[in-house]
């Protein structure tokens, strides 16, 4: 522009050799960097650095394998013993899967049931905290009575102790409703079915979905303590019996093995929860969403 | 642009007739209220914290009986063609704007592709045209008033009810949300009811102003502001402006029993 020099830095762009990063800015990024990296690479060094460290203690020691397997034996018992193994997996899978459907479906009904009705509520909700502190180990071998068929109570075991956190989140998410949205139906009449549908679902949908990742832990659980209750014999051979039946064997890496297949279902299921909460969310619930800067 | 009639002259739609209020059979939260609004009226209610004023929106939006007294709407249809903004923009925060401002077609039972393009054209007279597709979460809070307001108006109600609704936001956002509410209003002819504890917003924006005061909650003095709209800064730096604003401040200040300094702190 032509103007008269003023002797003012007012408006002026900034000098263009200016760094647009000064130091600080520098340094928190790259701090942002290792520590994205970092969240990966340490929990991998100590899972290496663990395994060669067992693996050490057991070959310098020379201890036996029917006391204390080393890794390298433990994988070669998953190859090697895969056939069985991977069967009672997916019996176990099918069971914790079913189980959390179950629990989703049974949870999800009541907490609605509880909503619509203050009654249902308070006639239904003590007995459904009675279910879920007393221990399942102590009701099980009662179910194993009373129901012939295994598959079945093993279902039974498994669903009541998952139920009990999809209910209670979801009862707590369909009563947090913004109250001014609440009014906003009011007014412009929404039905029974609208308010539910519209208001009430979405609202608890944060919550049903952390109840959710609490409960697919806790189906696996209640999955393999039922079938340590049910002990060895008759169908339904999943992975605890098979680590029950390879402790009478004093089949150590089969143990390990077994434990090992049923942690890593343990992480799969969380993870697999984790990603429907997070894609479920991640267009408007806090939770979900990643903040810039 | 739709022509409102002068004060005096226009149609009435709705009369509070010694509407009463009173909350656990003691707390009177407003005591005989009467109102007539008429179309195109802007009626600000004016006065400190628990005057009744939100109490006495919630009785028109029906969301409240009465204790006493009628509130009748002049067809006999009932509170069908409201909208309602709220001091928060009580938006969805699943859903993105556009279903938002479709909420109160959708509760009509209307799909919404029926309605897109009048939302469309509601979020454009709010100057939120291309945010349709965004969340809530992106807005600012300004812009999610907006939002608000395009839903309250989306349905063409014969009546807004607005409470509080710029209460929550800055200064400068506030003034503009103020000159942009006056040139919706004008080119709609829509009629609002407007609680505020702002003497001076209420000069601004409205055609009549209720002073209320508080214990029980009343109204005690009606002041008529004939300044004609649109209304900007012209109006805001005029000496009919002030005058309106004093005599605003000094009715509150008579009502209050001179506590008003302490009462009029926002919350």
């Amino acid at each position: 522009m032509s103007t008269t020099e003023t002797n003012t830095d007012i408006g002026r762009p900034a000098d263009n050799n200016a760094p647009m990063i000064d130091a600080d800015e520098a340094r928190r990024a790259r701090r942002v960097r290792i520590e994205n990296v970092a969240q990966w690479v340490l929990p991998l060094i100590v899972l290496a650095l663990t395994i060669w460290g067992w693996d050490r203690v057991v070959k310098v020691n020379n201890i036996p394998h029917y006391i204390l397997p080393g890794p390298g034996r433990v994988m070669e018992t998953l190859i090697n013993d895969w056939g069985t193994l991977s069967g009672s997996l997916l019996v176990t899978l099918k069971i914790t899967l079913m189980a959390l459907t179950a629990a989703v479906v049974g949870g999800v009904g009541l907490a609605i049931l509880f909503a619509q009705s203050r009654f249902a509520e308070m006639s239904f909700f003590p007995y459904a905290v009675i279910l879920q502190v007393t221990p399942i180990i102590s009701i099980a071998p009662l179910i194993f009575i009373y129901v012939d068929s295994k598959m079945v109570a093993l279902l039974i075991c498994a669903w009541v102790v998952a139920f009990f956190p999809i209910l209670s989140s979801t009862t707590m998410g369909l009563k947090s409703a913004d109250h001014n949205l609440t009014d906003l139906f009011t007014i412009y009449r929404a039905s029974r079915w609208q308010r539910l549908i519209r208001l009430h679902l979405p609202s608890a949908l944060p919550y049903f979905l952390s109840g959710l990742r609490i409960a697919g832990g806790l189906s696996l659980i209640g999955a393999v303590v039922a079938e340590y209750v049910a002990g060895t014999g008759g169908i339904g051979s999943g992975l605890a019996f098979r680590i029950l039946e390879a402790s009478y064997r004093l089949n150590i890496p089969r143990m390990f093995a077994g434990l090992l297949l049923i942690a890593l279902t343990g992480v799969a299921i969380y993870g697999a929860t984790s990603l429907i909460s997070y894609l479920a969310l991640r267009k408007w619930h806090e939770s979900a969403v990643k903040r810039d800067g | 642009m739709t022509q409102i009639k002068p004060l005096g002259q226009r149609p009435p739609i709705l009369r509070m007739q010694m509407v009463d209020k009173t909350f656990n059979g003691s707390v009177a939260a407003l005591r005989r209220m009467n109102l007539t609004v008429n179309e195109g009226d802007f009626i600000s209610l004016l006065g400190p914290s628990g005057c009744g004023k939100s109490t006495a929106l919630r009785l028109i939006a029906g969301l409240m009986q009465p204790t006493a007294g009628r509130i009748t709407w002049e067809d006999g249809g009932a509170g069908d063609a409201l909208g309602v903004v709220f001091q928060e923009p009580t938006l969805m925060p699943w859903t993105t704007v556009a279903r938002n401002v479709a909420l109160p077609f959708r509760l009509r039972g209307i799909p919404f592709r029926a309605v897109r393009d009048r939302v469309e054209e509601v979020l454009a007279l709010v100057g939120l045209d291309r945010f349709g597709g965004a969340y809530p979460r992106e807005l600012s809070g300004g812009m999610k008033m907006r939002v608000s307001i395009a839903r309250a108006l989306v349905t063409k109600p014969r009546l807004i009810l607005m409470d509080e609704p710029f209460a929550a936001l800055d200064e400068i956002t506030r003034q503009k949300l103020n000159n942009d509410l006056l040139d919706l209003k004008s080119r709609m002819g829509s009629t609002v009811i407007f609680v505020t504890h702002s003497v001076f917003e209420s000069v601004f924006l409205s055609d009549r102003i209720l002073i209320m005061a508080p214990r029980p909650g009343r109204v005690v003095r009606e002041i008529t502001i004939e300044a004609p709209y649109p209304r900007d800064l012209t109006f805001r730096t005029s000496v009919d402006y002030a005058a309106h604003a004093r005599t605003a401040s000094d009715a509150l200040m008579a009502a209050m029993g001179g506590e008003l300094l302490e009462q009029e702190v926002p919350t």
